[in-house]
């Protein structure tokens, strides 16, 4: 009798993660409003963002893109009177219901920011931090050890400061902050990772590192990254999603919005004639 | 004319200026400091002044000044007649230490070589020429020039006499009274507390046995030392001033002899160097103008360091909870403007808050709940070194939390970003990222604070500073540091040698050396501050502070 019920919860279960599976949808906003103060900055949003795919955000200043981005892991309730209407639903729950955690929502997922902020301390520190900050049970010295070194290798910056492991992070070049910050991000093993312009302030080089790394980082992991520039988005991303003062104007195949977008506003946009 | 303006030449030559005018000032005060604090240090050479009407003088030149015209007759009132100060010494002679000679009066001035400094545990410098040597009172050695080569080996032997007998008082016999005053102490305790009486008596009778035996001890301790006393007090020398007059002094009653007139310049290096070593580590001699000042830079550094440890937790709490945890609003700034206010209260003020809150209120209950057997004779219901730091750290707190929350304000918001998307809740962010990279902020509102709590003096003459304290607040006896007792300190020790003590005039180089002395330790603890803050910073190679 015992064994049964134990059977029919794990098939229910196994059948859960078909469903997950088969669910290729990973972040579902419904219907969000987002207000500064009596601001309203985000109007009615609605999108299914897939799973490993990588997810471009684009539109001019102040059209919302970074809003949105940032109320995917609550990033916005540090700021002083905002309010937020609607639902983001991050595997099947709603992440704005009084019983999440956001300490646990941030966890499992990762954020890379504009500006390079890599911790002021060393550089092994800077990656073990998630896992020191608790939350992921007691790891022993050679466990973390591992994760950092995976961490770095996953973000392509392993062979530059493996034998600097030790030194200062703010010492690194931009270009190598901004990985680091990736590898960081990546230690604590997030399902998610959200991107905010995370190229826009580097050299070309460097750009074209970081874009080589998220094309590989999407067999794993969803990824939303917020850019002003179109070429970049065209080329690292599977969708894109045109934000125009608050409002979703088309969200669609990449390849579908550069070549033949359904709107006239996008078709502007895309083709530099305003923005 | 308008071209130069718009150069800004001009404002980069006021600036200069001013960083010019400021260097100026700074290192005159260090110059005028050592320039007057050196008499203290320096084996100056004994001047013998024969005067026209015949009468002759030994002392040390201190300044040579034009007469002021009023105390000139009119016939010479156009020409500049200057005139001398000597340090004459010898107090319980003439009755006063200093004497204004004109140099018209002047005849001769010589530089004997039989000129001795004598230096005496009271009444201050004899000058004068030792004659002879006298062992209970009989000639022993006879003659100047014998006596100058003897001298030193009956010094010396005098001296040791009485280092042994002020150990035997500091320690032996300071256990002793320690002993006593406690068991005194316990008689108390048990008269208060014990209330049947024939239990009462009987304690107190074994207690006072106790007492009996201390005393015992005491008694033989006591004859010990008189015998040494007795042997001291059988050796002196017979000197005689400029004039003639004679005088016997017993060599225990001698701290050193020199003959300043025939040293050479080494020596005389070697000289200045005991005199360092005597006022840095000896205690103060003659109502404080002589001897070291030990106990006040005991005093001054303990008091700093408690102030630190006290002012350092509370400044930075309330600093992150105004920046970090509190509603940013109205309140918000009145209270940081009120916090920036206080850093102009006068520092009496703070004093007067101090006697009245830490003092009588926090130390007055605290006698009345621990200490009931001791009253009315107070134990924290006084002035002494802890609430005196208290006092000084509520001083000097708006100076550490104004530089902490700079340091605060200046951890760039991305980094905190950063943390928070990391899944770290507040509490870690302030504890793992924003306390460690505002330490090097943080160290500087200490150094400040403590420059501030060394030099100040009004708030701790009501709070627990005496010009002479028996003991240090810190010894043998548990439980160690008796932060309950009175304490010196250097700025109250410049403020007493220098302007209450009976004789103003000779104890100036004292001030001037203490004054340079407080500045050196505000110095040197600034120094620590500053290299724990290099190393901090070359840590987190950030260089925002």
């Amino acid at each position: 009798m015992k064994e049964e019920i134990m059977n029919s919860s794990a098939s229910a279960e196994v059948i859960d993660k078909k469903k997950e599976n088969n669910d290729k949808r990973k972040i579902i906003s419904k219907n969000l409003n987002f207000y500064y103060g009596n601001v309203i900055a985000l109007k009615n949003i609605s999108m299914d963002i897939p799973a490993n795919r990588v997810t471009a955000l684009i539109g001019p200043s102040g059209c919302g893109k970074s809003t949105f981005l940032r109320t995917l892991n609550r990033m916005n309730e540090l700021i002083d009177g905002v309010r937020i209407e609607g639902e983001i639903i991050i595997d099947g729950q709603n992440i704005y219901d009084p019983s999440v955690d956001v300490v646990e929502l941030r966890k499992r997922i990762g954020m890379i920011f504009q500006k390079s902020n890599p911790f002021p301390k060393s550089v092994y520190e800077n990656v073990a931090f998630g896992l020191r900050i608790g939350g992921f049970g007691k790891k022993s010295k050679s466990d973390i050890d591992e994760i950092v070194e995976r961490s770095l290798k996953s973000a392509a910056i392993w062979d530059e400061v493996k034998d600097r492991l030790d030194e200062s992070a703010l010492g690194l070049s931009g270009g190598q902050q901004q990985r680091l910050c990736i590898a960081r991000a990546l230690a604590i093993e997030p399902k998610i990772i959200l991107m905010d312009e995370p190229a826009s302030a580097l050299d070309p080089l460097s750009t074209a590192k970081i874009e080589e790394l998220i094309h590989q980082l999407k067999q794993n992991y969803t990824i939303v990254i917020v850019t002003h520039n179109m070429q970049q988005a065209a080329r690292v991303s599977d969708m894109t999603a045109f934000f125009y003062l608050g409002e979703l104007i088309e969200f669609d195949r990449t390849t579908k919005i550069f070549t033949n977008p359904s709107k006239k506003q996008t078709e502007d946009y895309v083709t530099g004639r305003f923005g | 004319m308008k071209k130069f303006f718009k150069t800004g030449d001009l404002f980069i030559w006021l600036t200069g200026m001013g960083l010019g005018i400021s260097l100026i000032m700074i290192s005159g005060l260090l110059v005028l400091i050592l320039m007057n604090g050196k008499d203290y240090f320096w084996a100056s050479e004994i001047v013998e002044v024969i005067q026209k009407d015949g009468s002759k003088v030994f002392g040390n030149q201190i300044s040579r000044e034009i007469v002021p015209l009023l105390n000139l007759p009119d016939t010479l009132k156009d020409k500049d007649i200057n005139r001398i100060q000597l340090k004459i010494g010898n107090r319980d002679l003439y009755g006063f230490d200093f004497q204004w000679i004109d140099e018209r009066d002047i005849s001769k001035v010589n530089l004997p070589d039989y000129a001795a400094t004598i230096e005496r545990m009271e009444f201050g410098n004899f000058y004068g020429q030792i004659t002879e040597i006298l062992v209970e009172g009989s000639t022993t050695v006879k003659g100047t020039e014998a006596v100058q080569i003897e001298i030193d080996k009956y010094v010396d032997y005098a001296n040791n006499i009485r280092s042994e007998i002020k150990a035997l008082e500091k320690s032996d016999i300071g256990r002793i009274n320690y002993n006593i005053e406690e068991l005194r102490l316990e008689i108390k305790n048990i008269e208060y507390y014990e209330k049947d009486i024939k239990k009462r008596s009987s304690k107190i009778a074994a207690i006072e046995k106790q007492i009996d035996d201390e005393n015992n001890k005491y008694q033989t301790l006591k004859v010990k030392v008189d015998s040494l006393t007795a042997n001291a007090s059988r050796y002196s020398i017979n000197v005689q001033d400029a004039s003639g007059r004679s005088k016997i002094i017993p060599l225990i009653s001698i701290v050193r002899v020199y003959y300043p007139n025939i040293m050479s310049f080494g020596s005389k290096l070697v000289f200045t160097l005991t005199k360092i070593q005597e006022f840095i580590f000896d205690d103060p001699r003659e109502s404080n103008t002589e001897g070291g000042v030990f106990p006040a830079i005991f005093g001054t550094v303990l008091m700093v360091l408690l102030m630190s440890i006290v002012v350092v937790p509370f400044g930075v709490l309330a600093a992150l909870y105004i920046r970090e945890y509190a509603k940013q609003g109205v309140l918000v700034r009145i209270v940081r403007i009120a916090v920036n206010n206080l850093a102009g209260v006068p520092s009496i003020v703070f004093g007067v808050f101090g006697l009245g809150f830490f003092i009588y209120f926090v130390g007055g209950t605290i006698d009345q709940l621990f200490y009931p057997e001791k009253l009315p004779t107070p134990t924290w219901g006084t002035g002494g070194i802890l609430w005196a730091s208290l006092t000084l750290s509520l001083l000097t707190m708006p100076v550490v939390i104004v530089a902490t929350e700079e340091a605060l304000a200046a951890i760039p918001r991305g980094v905190r970003e950063a943390a928070m998307a990391l899944g770290a809740t507040k509490w870690q962010v302030v504890r793992k990222i924003v306390l460690p990279a505002a330490t090097p902020g943080i160290l500087t509102g200490l150094i400040l604070a403590m420059a501030r709590a060394a030099g100040e003096v009004a708030p701790l003459m009501i709070t627990g500073v005496v010009k002479l304290a028996p003991s240090l607040p810190f010894d043998a006896y548990a439980p160690f540091f008796h932060l309950d007792r009175k304490f010196m300190h250097l700025g109250f020790h410049i403020y007493d040698v220098g302007f209450q003590s009976p004789n103003v005039e000779a104890a100036m180089p004292m001030v001037y050396t203490t004054t340079l002395l407080l500045i050196l330790i505000v110095v040197l603890l600034n120094i620590t501050a500053m290299v724990i803050r290099a190393n901090l910073r070359k840590k987190y190679k950030s260089s925002t502070f």
